[in-house]
């Protein structure tokens, strides 16, 4: 009879040391997501609430711009994500094989990073720029004609990957301190069997460092999901627009193809004050985050399997 | 799975940020008992905090300037001018519950929804108070500055726009007054090398380009933006198809390529570099601060004004032009309202603090005794443009719950037309009735 109080007081203390957690579960993470769902069936401009039912989503359905930056999110999740990690694991494992200098190349790699975002969107807008800027005059040097990058539709995605790809420090780091824990007795013993790099690549490298492949993919993708800033700061630098009162700015230059989701979403609620029909957006974006997460870990699991 | 919460947590911060309830505080205007007579020592010592949206020295200067006659009158009450102030600065701060007493915007873009939500308190009932005279006010001023019978904001000064022609370019030409004649004087004017590169534009037709927006155009042929009901006007009103099919026709004259390559060539709007102070662009939209601007920054240049050519078949058009000005108005929740709107109402009424504030930023000021006052600097160009706001024609963007988004959702429109994505006219501008009022549906019109 003795063992139920005590189990639930056993019950009672562990919920008193999880409380702390609970707690921010409750505010940071039930509260505004319920809260969310909750406003996403009103006209909210932040004064007056009123319910409306499923007008936000049917318009939803209808606006053009928030299609299009889904598809531009879309973009940067499919090849700048991909692109970063594969590039970060280029250069980790160029810096390992690196017979001297390696503390030299690893800090040159991994300064990047740490150039405020701002400044550094700021500086590589200005070297793509395609009349003055320094990458088109090489690539003129060299007999190609350069394309307009943040001035042209089709080369800004492409511009924003290449300064994604020149701030990968962070993970760069975390790869090669991944790559040089993988034991150097199984590329020996693959060696003596005769597998060439590729295939001591693909068999021993890979599954090795598959866990810090995962955290970097996933990270990587929550992260372009919410990618903002730079796409903010160059289209405002391309497009020669100033932060002055009396000018409204709108992302996405040029022609739009800049314009995240995030940016779509902000610009719904805190320049259009329709706070309801950002609701939406947030849970559209919160559902593709899920939906990205998901299908990541499937797609690892099964690496993982075939591996073993 | 150690990631989902992850995500879902990172999402969370995103979606607490965007949907929080806000709150109330503060008197409102004009609940107040009112302290007997109007004599300025009546009210009470007070402090207070104007947010606006100068950021020059010597604007600022003149605001401080125009602050210190309101000290003269109100010795009693304190003023803490904040400066370089947005728009979406003073809806969160009213929001957040921390507005400041008295806040100015520099555009009317933002009126209708601070008219509605109640951003603004409604200075209806102080003006009736005091007896403010308002007939003083042109029409389309009264019009930017209240929406659907609130009057949330008071003029301060106002922008009306007009042409600007470098004169040594014109070579003893006149500035044209219909748009055929200004296609006809910008191909003349043009300088191109026989590769089409322009070395010198008569006048870019370009959306894209400084004040070619569709707003300041919109006066050229006299278009309308939207309907008595708030529904979206520019597909059924001609007169936009008037305005784009000139357009279009001169930016093939050029190619539009050739344009693009030159219209990014050029220096900064707001320097010294402006390609109509370096004689490369013969013809422009501008509004009435450029005189200043011309003034410091290229004072050698020998130019003109006018107002703008218009469409051909509306020649009574001529002589009026676009206008929008700045606003000023007591937020909500306003810690000393009864001193903001004595500051508000002297800085909007009294002769002597708008004719101060006019000729130091060299804006048209917009009260009839201002305009007349012998104070108000005025030389050949700037007279101009004080005739264009004072002709009964001159119009505005009129006040909607989206303007930002309806000239935005044009303006995308027209920078696709010029291109030559839009292969039906007809279709696209309803593309854009549907855009607008879709959107005006969601927001409740």
């Amino acid at each position: 009879m003795a063992a139920v109080p005590l189990r639930r007081r056993e019950g009672f203390r562990a919920l008193l040391w999880l409380s702390p957690w609970l707690v921010g579960f409750g505010v940071f993470f039930a509260y505004p997501l319920l809260a969310t769902v909750y406003f996403s069936f009103f006209n909210y401009d932040l004064f007056s609430l009123k319910f409306n039912g499923l007008a936000n989503y049917r318009y939803f359905l209808q606006d053009e711009r928030a299609w299009l930056s889904i598809g531009n999110t879309a973009w940067l999740v499919v090849v700048m994500v991909p692109a970063q990690v594969l590039f970060a694991l280029g250069v980790a494992q160029l810096v390992t094989k690196l017979k001297s200098g390696v503390g030299f190349f690893r800090t040159l790699f991994y300064l990047p990073s740490l150039v405020p975002v701002t400044a550094g969107t700021v500086a590589f807008v200005f070297l793509l720029n395609p009349a003055t800027g320094p990458v088109n005059r090489i690539l003129a040097l060299a007999g190609i004609s350069g394309p307009d990058w943040f001035g042209d539709k089709d080369w800004s995605k492409p511009g924003l990957t290449l300064l994604a790809m020149w701030g990968v420090g962070n993970v760069m780091v975390i790869f090669l301190a991944a790559l040089l824990d993988v034991p150097k007795h199984l590329y020996e013993a693959a060696a003596i069997d005769g597998a060439g790099a590729w295939r001591q690549f693909r068999s021993i490298t890979l599954p090795t460092i598959r866990p810090v492949l995962m955290f970097s993919a996933v990270t990587g993708v929550i992260y372009t999901l919410q990618y903002f800033t730079q796409a903010m700061i160059a289209s405002r630098v391309a497009a020669g627009v100033t932060d002055a009162p009396g000018t409204s700015f709108v992302p996405g230059y040029p022609e739009m193809s800049t314009l995240t989701l995030p940016q779509w979403l902000f610009q719904t609620g805190f320049r259009d004050y329709a706070m309801g029909y950002a609701c939406v957006l947030a849970l559209v974006l919160f559902a593709a985050s899920m939906v990205f997460t998901l299908v990541l870990l499937r797609q690892f699991r099964g690496f993982e399997e075939v591996a073993e | 799975m150690r990631f989902v919460p992850l995500a879902a947590a990172g999402l969370a911060v995103l979606t607490l940020a965007a949907c929080t309830a806000g709150k109330e505080g503060g008197p409102a205007l004009g609940s107040q008992s009112k302290p007997s007579g109007t004599a300025p020592t009546a009210l009470p010592a007070a402090s207070i905090e104007l947010w606006h949206g100068f950021s020059a020295d010597s604007e600022v200067k003149a605001f401080t300037d125009a602050i210190a006659g309101f000290n003269q009158k109100y010795p009693q009450i304190k003023v803490k001018l904040v400066k370089g102030v947005q728009d979406e600065q003073i809806t969160q701060a009213v929001r957040g519950g921390r507005p400041p007493d008295v806040a100015s915007s520099f555009t009317t873009d933002s009126v209708a929804t601070w008219c509605k939500s109640g951003v603004f308190q409604d200075l209806n009932p102080v003006i009736k108070q005091d007896g403010v005279d308002l007939s003083g006010l042109p029409p389309v001023v009264n019009d930017y500055t209240q929406y659907e019978g609130k009057r949330c904001v008071m003029p301060l000064l106002t922008d009306a726009y007009g042409l600007y022609y470098n004169k040594a370019l014109m070579k003893g030409k006149q500035p044209p007054k219909t748009l055929s004649e200004l296609t006809k004087l910008a191909k003349e004017l043009t300088v191109r090398d026989p590769d089409g590169t322009i070395k010198v534009a008569g006048f870019i037709p370009s959306g894209q380009y400084y004040e070619n927006t569709a707003g300041h155009w919109s006066a050229m042929v006299g278009a309308k933006w939207t309907n008595p009901d708030g529904t979206s006007a520019i597909g059924s009103d001609p007169a936009w198809k008037t305005l784009l099919n000139w357009q279009k026709e001169l930016i093939d004259w050029y190619g539009y390529a050739n344009l693009d390559k030159f219209r990014k060539s050029l220096g900064d709007e707001f320097s010294g570099k402006h390609p109509f102070y370096q004689g490369k662009v013969a013809m422009g939209i501008d509004g009435e601060w450029r005189v200043a601007m011309i003034a410091n920054e290229a004072p050698k240049l020998d130019y003109g004004t006018a107002p703008m050519p218009v469409d051909d078949a509306k020649p009574d058009l001529y002589g009026s032009g676009f206008t929008a000005g700045t606003v000023i108005g007591v937020p909500k929740g306003a810690k000393n309202p009864e001193a903001a709107w004595a500051l508000v109402k002297y800085l909007t009424t009294d002769t002597g603090a708008l004719v101060t504030l006019a000729n130091a930023i060299r804006n048209v000021p917009t009260t009839k005794a201002a305009l007349e006052s012998p104070e108000l600097k005025k030389d050949e160009h700037f007279q101009t443009f004080l005739d264009i706001f004072a002709n009964p024609k001159t119009s505005t963007i009129p006040a909607h719950v989206n303007s930002v988004f309806n000239q935005e959702a044009l303006q995308g429109f027209v920078t696709s037309w010029e291109k030559g994505s839009v292969k039906d006219l007809d279709a696209g501008l309803k593309g854009v009735d549907k855009t607008i009022d879709a959107k005006f549906k969601l927001s409740g019109g």
